[in-house]
């Protein structure tokens, strides 16, 4: 390895941005989620225009659901354990490039025709925020630049990079609260253009309607069909000797409200 | 046995006269905000007709409510919990704006301040969508009155399904026609498919009156709601990205007010007042294998409010026991249960729907009165509804899954009121072979007379309300907590007068309109408490405390 120099870039982006990124994430989350609950939602377009969406949403959606996942097995597991398992680098990079590279094709395009149809769709047009085109401009970035990550790696032939060498540790270091700043500071241009629209991407995400991903409804496989609230709080409680499923009370388990 | 209380509603379609009155006021107290303006919680369907939105009972394409599985459980009709997970990115079944209609309002100022010209300026359509021109192509009542039926009535999901069963044909042409109209609010259903279509789980039913409500706060705007309920009763706020319903006016019925579209019908043709049922057996009563079979079935759910193990029942759940009376005059408990001349609206949607409605019987007086009968005479009455067989078949699709048995005995009904009391009216001796016809006692009949044909606001409307110990919870007084006295019993605070926390206005508002209804005069300083509240002065009289004191000139001295 190179002798290498840290710049103070580097350490503001590597060392110092992350910090503030997960700063504003988890403080604008709580925020949001206790002032804002009813601007939370989805803000659907279905109702004006529902063709183009029927095609793009879950193209887009699936798509980015992949790609979430690729990101977590490329971040967050060690190469030494997947090296452990017998699983060899080029194995796992063909895989991640084809994996990759269809969830990532796939994305980008959903989100091409999501914004073709928000930008030729008059009503969907006239509903569309400052606030959603912002970003919207981030959101693409950092697809477009991620999917480059990928194509390029396909051009560079033998001399791949591996990322799960420099950004991977990084970011797990990242949680650890010791930043190796010197090992993101490794990677390729590509790599960290796109790392940064990632972070900026999380910087908006409590302000703008991507909240609605962290409220994925998953406990809709769990709860029962019909859901009884009480305006009295006490009462269901007293009279009944045990609280069976379906009958709790504003304030305790799938409704909860703070 | 569980007793729950339910607010139930029934309609007597005989009495509407189709005017949008409870429409209009509807959507004046609840949408008419931006991002509601194509939302009707309240309105009138002409039948046959599309109804709103259009063909909404077509549930092969819409895919609404509960339908049975192979094994004879009770699914939703769209489709499972994962199925729904998976087709949320892009909900599968979800009516569009064409489905409704692009609401528009009018370019009024080009009236005013076009410049003069050799034309009359015009008012164009605007849309309230897009805010461009816009052509008029559909509305919420756009086949009222039959309008268009000649050419769109085979649209109408139930003239398919009358058509294709039976094969006579309904006919649009004039002479041979009928018409009747449907007042649709939510059903407040026991078993409601939206409330189990909700990923969030942010539809619920309220405990005490079984008011069913979108908590705005927990809907993430999935939509799966509207797909779920079959009466597209449930609508998509496009602004605020939030589903949202008829709330049953909760907030009115609370004080024991009725719901707006009630307290607004000019045909006075709606009851509101307490069913009490039995929850634990809604499931399966919901799953029944037989679709005709399900209006008894959830007549079955329905407890006799006077049976003493009931009471108890209720008692031990802490239903209270002003509660209890309540149901005991409840005019829809009568309506439904013991005259059982009400209906569910597609019970075979198996969401054991809470509005119910008295099938109209004025198609067939109509057409016999047209034909040079006398439309009233018993036998002439009960001969027709048997003979005119196309609207009882069209009512049966509508109200009891296609039995048109039942609909024959309801109408048999109502027409041995008419004739009954016809008889009674023109002093002739009372006929009680009338009465035993239809399976009834005179008394009953002449009960069912009063309650349906005199109609009072009192029996009308038997609205318990809402508990005092909770009225902390209730919307508006959130923040007064020891408001102890009550709907109007707050003349006494314990440091007298003006002492303690103010009384919320919608309690102070009550007692004032209350007052002027009931007496000669205005409210008083005595009823305000020597206090003037402007919300309540309507400008007659002059309240104590209104002006300051006049001094009359001889005081001048003091």
């Amino acid at each position: 390895m190179p002798e290498q120099v840290i710049t103070a870039w580097d350490v503001i982006w590597w060392g110092v941005f992350p910090y503030i990124m997960l700063a504003i994430l988890v403080g604008g989350l709580i925020w949001r989620h206790k002032y804002d609950q009813f601007g939370w939602t989805t803000r659907s377009s279905q109702l004006y225009e529902s063709k183009l969406l029927r095609i793009a949403s879950p193209l887009f959606h699936f798509g980015i659901l992949a790609v979430i996942v690729g990101h977590v097995v490329g971040l967050i597991i060690p190469k030494a354990w997947t090296d452990a398992v017998g699983v060899s680098q080029d194995f796992y990079h063909v895989n991640a490039l084809l994996v990759g590279g269809i969830a990532g094709v796939g994305t980008l395009g959903g989100a091409a025709l999501l914004i073709y149809r928000r930008r030729t769709s008059g009503p969907v047009f006239a509903a569309t925020t400052k606030n959603d085109k912002m970003m919207y401009v981030v959101l693409v970035a950092a697809i477009v630049f991620g999917l480059a990550t990928t194509v390029l790696s396909v051009f560079e032939a033998d001399h791949t990079h591996n990322y799960r060498e420099t950004v991977s540790p990084w970011f797990r270091s990242i949680f650890l609260l010791q930043p190796d700043v010197a090992s993101m500071a490794q990677a390729p241009l590509s790599f960290q253009i796109h790392t940064v629209v990632g972070m900026m991407l999380f910087v908006i995400w409590p302000f703008t309607r991507l909240v609605h991903a962290l409220t994925a409804p998953i406990h809709y496989l769990f709860r029962p069909y019909i859901v009884y609230r009480s305006r009295d709080k006490q009462r269901a409680a007293v009279t009944s000797a045990k609280v069976r499923r379906g009958w709790s009370d504003v304030g305790t388990g799938d409704n909860a409200k703070e | 046995m569980r007793v729950m209380a339910q607010m139930g509603m029934v309609m007597n379609l005989d009495k509407c006269i189709g005017c949008h009155t409870c429409s209009v006021t509807c959507k004046q107290a609840w949408t008419n905000r931006a991002g509601t303006e194509y939302v009707w919680f309240n309105n009138v369907e002409t039948r046959p007709g599309q109804g709103y939105p259009r063909r909404y009972e077509d549930q092969e394409t819409w895919k609404g409510g509960w339908t049975l599985s192979k094994s004879g459980r009770l699914k939703l009709k769209a489709g499972g919990r994962v199925k729904k997970l998976f087709g949320i990115f892009a909900s599968p079944v979800q009516p569009e704006l064409k489905d409704y209609y692009e609401p528009w309002t009018y370019d009024y100022k080009t009236l005013i301040d076009a410049p003069a010209g050799d034309d009359f300026p015009v008012a164009r359509p605007k849309s309230l969508i897009t805010g461009k021109d816009m052509d008029i192509a559909w509305s919420a009542n756009w086949d009222d009155n039959l309008g268009g039926v000649a050419e769109l009535g085979h649209l109408d999901p139930i003239v398919e399904k009358v058509r294709r069963e039976s094969n006579e044909k309904i006919q649009f042409e004039f002479e041979k026609t009928f018409m009747f109209y449907l007042p649709r609010i939510c059903e407040h259903c026991l078993n409601p498919s939206c409330m189990a279509s909700c990923p969030s789980g942010a539809i619920y039913k309220r405990v005490e009156d079984g008011i069913v409500l979108v908590d705005q706060d927990k809907c993430r705007g999935w939509r799966q709601c509207v797909t779920g309920c079959p009466y597209k009763k449930i609508y998509f706020n496009h602004k605020t990205g939030k589903a949202e319903k008829c709330t049953m006016c909760y907030p009115r019925v609370e004080i024991g007010l009725p719901t707006v579209c009630s307290e607004t019908c000019v045909g006075r043709l709606r009851y509101l007042g307490l069913f009490l049922y039995d929850a634990d057996k809604v499931g399966a009563a919901a799953a029944t294998e037989n679709e005709t079979d399900l209006y008894e079935k959830q007549l079955e759910l329905i407890l006799d409010p006077f049976d003493p193990a009931v009471i108890a029942e209720a008692r031990r759940q802490g239903i209270a026991e002003d509660w209890l009376d309540a149901a005991r005059r409840s005019p829809v408990y009568k309506l439904a249960k013991v005259y059982k001349v009400a209906l569910p609206l597609h019970p075979e949607y198996r969401t054991m729907p809470m509005v119910w409605y008295v099938p109209p019987l004025s198609p067939v007086v109509d057409l016999l009165r047209e034909q040079g009968h006398d439309a009233e005479a018993a036998g002439t009455l009960f001969g027709a509804i048997e003979e005119l067989r196309i609207p009882v078949e069209y009512l049966a699709e509508l109200f009891t899954a296609g039995d048109s048995a039942k609909i024959t005995e309801v109408l048999r009904k109502l027409a041995a009121m008419r004739s009954y009391m016809r008889g009674v009216a023109l002093g002739q001796e009372p006929d009680a072979s009338i009465a035993h016809a239809v399976g009834m006692e005179e008394e009953t009949l002449y009960e069912m007379y009063r309650l349906m044909a005199i109609a009072k606001y009192e029996d009308r409307y038997v609205i318990p309300t809402a508990h005092r110990e909770q009225a902390h919870d209730l919307e508006e007084m959130g923040c007064s907590l020891d408001f102890e006295d009550g709907v109007g019993m707050y003349e006494n605070s314990p440091f007298g007068e003006a002492s303690g926390t103010p009384t919320p206005v919608a309690i102070e508002t009550f007692n004032a309109l209350r007052d002027r209804q009931t007496s000669e005069s205005a409210p008083s300083a005595e009823t305000l408490r020597g206090r003037v509240n402007l919300l309540n002065w309507d400008g007659t009289g002059a309240p104590d405390g209104l002006f300051p004191a006049k001094h009359d000139g001889r005081g001048g001295e003091s």
